[in-house]
């Protein structure tokens, strides 16, 4: 069965046509002279509001330290499979060594993501973020694959407000009184 | 199983299930399809009830004490005494008329307890543990955990790298103390060297001064560890388990037949380990056998068919080798390490062509007695019931060489064996023309005029038969490299060429011809051999004087003893 949408008839003045235009005309004088609501895009930019899921980035600490340990859950929990790690050990004399784990390569597809968001929302180390940037091409397919310097150089850092490793570490060197 | 007049009753959760005498609570609810959750009970290791978690309620028809006569409830059913406190599942065997609950509120109330205890300490550190995903303390803290701590003190430090011996890493903060690898390595290993030192929640796990964890059993003790604790230094970091997928297979070692399960992530192989059979290996496997993956991805791979050192794809090579078999003066070296299949398909070949010679390489090594065996083929037993040779091969191959310096050989097709390292000289394998088949570099493939690249096991589906005749599957784990073939196809192909008639080269069709009335594989089809393997009738083969000593489940025949 069509759905019938019952319209209602136009009135008089509607009929008559003019007072119509004229009232969509000082419309369009109204706005002439109002802000617009549209940007110059690509030379302004939108600001972006809280919680916008951007490319995904891999953040470190301010410490400097890579947040992230390849546990590869976001890897797992991906549903394009855009995200591809290689575990490593973080070897023993390293400043970081506490830490144990860390990624050896880290790739994420850009033609695969889909901006869901799961990856940041499933990382139990918060070290792979969403973040501002909206808009990237290349020439290439490779291109659009972000290795880990490129992840890092567009994550940069971010506030860590637990510093569970260092925590751990500061426990390790002062012992537990035995 | 026990005779059925010894079966006793007892009551789980209520349900009254028949049981041997002396059966623990573990396995006797594990019947009944109810978990009881437990760290330190392993069925193969002695009991030590020392994790506490599979805590119980317990309670036994009750007897009056006066009289002695037995206490009923008002309707006529024993009255049961329930025992104030919870008891172990593990120490708990069975007893007529024993009654436990495993699902009550105090038995859960229990285990929360426990939990919430071995999690005091416990680093939680999951995301960088290689035991996430098939960690018991994991799931068990979520079906008894409580969620949040309440321990607000600060958690013990413990050492996280420890290196316990060339293949295993210690990390001491995620040890429960359940005591399975200690009890491992007295047991099974018969290596004693790990221990518990200090007490309480500073006991740590250690060797004893001056020893390592360096048997050829070390890896067990990952296995069964059922935390994070122990770690493989070999896999250590490399993939998380939830990536693997599982495959059965059998460890190529020794005649022993391993029954293995390989772990692989899109074409790429991460781990072997064992897997439960209680005919043949328990829950063990030596950790030599884990490295045999190592050779899908070895350097010296052959990935490409040659003719006359030139490549060629493989349907060319094996034209060629079909034509250079028709020659005439033909032997044929057939290898232990081959399928049951494969045999076969070498047997049709040689009876086709009439080979002046079918050989075989023995290999021997030292005897474990636990699962490595003097005979470090896998199926020569399947050589002899594929009828390919008719006695045990020697480790040299002799008369081969004889019979090229005669001039009688002038064509040797070797599947597998490397004929130098089979005691043939440089000048001989020089003088005959060489087919072979196999899958690394050596002196035999670098000197053959045609060479058929094929498969590892890891590659390829088939059966082997073991020292106890026992007739076990494995399965294609990850697809070979792109210029290599099947090996039972290239045999299958070339035997097709030589007859003229069509001949089997998969492995599920060719059981349709192996399974035929009247030989010792009647009735059993690829299909349908269980994981478990089927035991065949070696009878006709009991005078051969096998090597292989005694070991976990097989005993060697007293006759064979008597000729050693």
């Amino acid at each position: 069965m069509p759905i019938v949408i019952k319209r209602r008839p136009l009135n008089f003045l509607e009929k008559l046509y003019l007072p119509e235009i004229a009232r969509g005309l000082s419309t369009t004088f109204k706005k002439i002279w109002e802000k617009p609501v549209t940007l110059e895009y690509p030379e302004q930019r939108p600001t972006i509001p809280e919680g916008y899921r951007g490319v995904p980035t891999l953040v470190k600490d301010p410490e400097g330290r890579e947040k992230c340990v390849s546990c590869q859950l976001c890897e797992f929990v991906c549903p394009p499979k855009a995200i591809r790690i290689k575990p490593g050990e973080i070897p023993e004399n390293s400043e970081y060594a506490h830490v144990e784990k860390g990624p050896q390569e880290f790739e994420i597809d850009m033609l695969r993501c889909i901006y869901c968001g799961m990856c940041q929302e499933v990382c139990p180390e918060e070290a792979i973020w969403l973040q501002n940037q909206f808009s990237l091409s290349g020439y290439s397919r490779e291109e659009l694959v972000n290795n880990k310097e490129d992840l890092y150089e567009l994550g940069g850092t971010l506030p860590d407000e637990h510093f569970k490793w260092r925590k751990k570490k500061e426990a390790a060197e002062h012992g537990s009184g035995h | 199983m026990e005779e059925k007049e010894n079966l006793i009753t007892v009551n789980i959760d209520g349900q009254d299930l028949q049981v041997p005498p002396g059966m623990n609570m573990v396995e006797a609810a594990a019947i009944l399809g109810k978990e009881i959750p437990h760290y330190c009970y392993h069925p193969k290791l002695t009991i030590a009830g020392n994790c506490r978690m599979c805590l119980v309620e317990l309670g036994m028809p009750g007897r009056d004490r006066a009289t002695g006569e037995p206490m009923v409830n008002k309707d006529g059913t024993p009255k049961i005494m329930w025992m104030p406190g919870p008891a172990i599942g593990c120490g708990t065997k069975a007893a007529p008329g024993l009654h436990i609950k495993t699902d009550s509120p105090k038995a859960l109330e229990s285990r929360e307890a426990v939990t919430e205890f071995l999690l005091i300490n416990h680093p939680l550190d999951c995301p960088i543990c290689d035991q996430a995903g098939e960690c018991t303390l994991q799931e068990f803290s979520s079906s008894h955990g409580r969620g949040y701590s309440r321990f607000i003190e600060q958690k013990n430090v413990k050492p996280k790298r420890t290196r316990l011996g060339p293949r295993v890493t210690l990390d001491d903060e995620r040890c429960v103390l359940c005591s399975r690898c200690i009890r491992f390595c007295d047991e099974v290993a018969g290596d004693s060297v790990l221990g518990f030192t200090d007490r309480g929640s500073y006991s740590t796990l250690t060797c004893f001064p001056g020893k390592e964890l360096a048997n050829n059993y070390s890896l067990n003790t990952v296995d069964i560890c059922p935390v994070g604790a122990l770690t493989s230094t070999d896999f250590r970091f490399k993939m998380r388990v939830w990536f693997l997928k599982e495959t059965n297979s059998i460890d190529f070692e020794t005649s022993v037949g391993v029954n293995t399960v390989v772990s692989a992530r899109e074409g790429t192989i991460y781990r072997v380990k064992p897997r439960r059979n209680d005919q043949v290996n328990d829950t063990w496997m030596p950790d030599s056998g884990r490295e045999l993956y190592k050779q899908v991805e070895s350097d010296d791979r052959l990935i490409q068919c040659t003719i006359d050192s030139l490549a060629t794809s493989a349907v060319d090579a094996i034209a060629k080798a079909s034509e250079c078999l028709q020659g005439g003066g033909v032997a044929i070296v057939g290898s232990g390490q081959c399928s049951v299949e494969e045999q076969f398909a070498l047997k049709a070949i040689s009876d086709g062509i009439g080979a002046k010679g079918v050989y075989l390489v023995a290999r021997y090594g030292k005897d474990d007695g636990i699962l490595m065996s003097v005979d470090r083929n896998p199926n020569v037993r399947g050589a002899l019931m594929a009828g390919l040779v008719n006695d045990l091969p020697d480790e040299q191959l002799g008369e081969l060489g004889a019979k090229i310096d005669s001039g009688e050989v002038t064509t040797v097709f070797s599947v597998k064996e490397d004929l130098i390292a089979g005691g043939l000289t440089e000048d001989q394998v020089g003088k005959v023309k060489i087919i072979y088949l196999g899958t690394h570099e050596n002196t035999t493939s670098s000197l053959a005029d045609v060479l058929i690249a094929g498969l590892t096991q890891f590659e390829k589906s088939g059966t082997v038969i073991n020292q106890q005749f026992r007739l076990q599957k494995f399965s294609r784990v990850v697809p070979g490299p792109g210029g290599a073939i099947e090996d039972l196809y290239a045999l299958a192909t070339i035997q097709a060429n030589l007859s003229g008639e069509s001949f089997p080269s998969t492995v599920g069709s060719l059981w349709k011809q192996i399974g035929t009335e009247g030989s010792v594989f009647e009735g059993i089809s690829f299909q349908s051999l269980s994981d478990q393997g089927e035991l065949l009738d070696g009878s006709a083969f009991e005078h051969f004087s096998f090597r292989e000593g005694k070991s976990l489940h097989f005993e060697p025949k007293k006759e064979a003893l008597a000729i050693e």
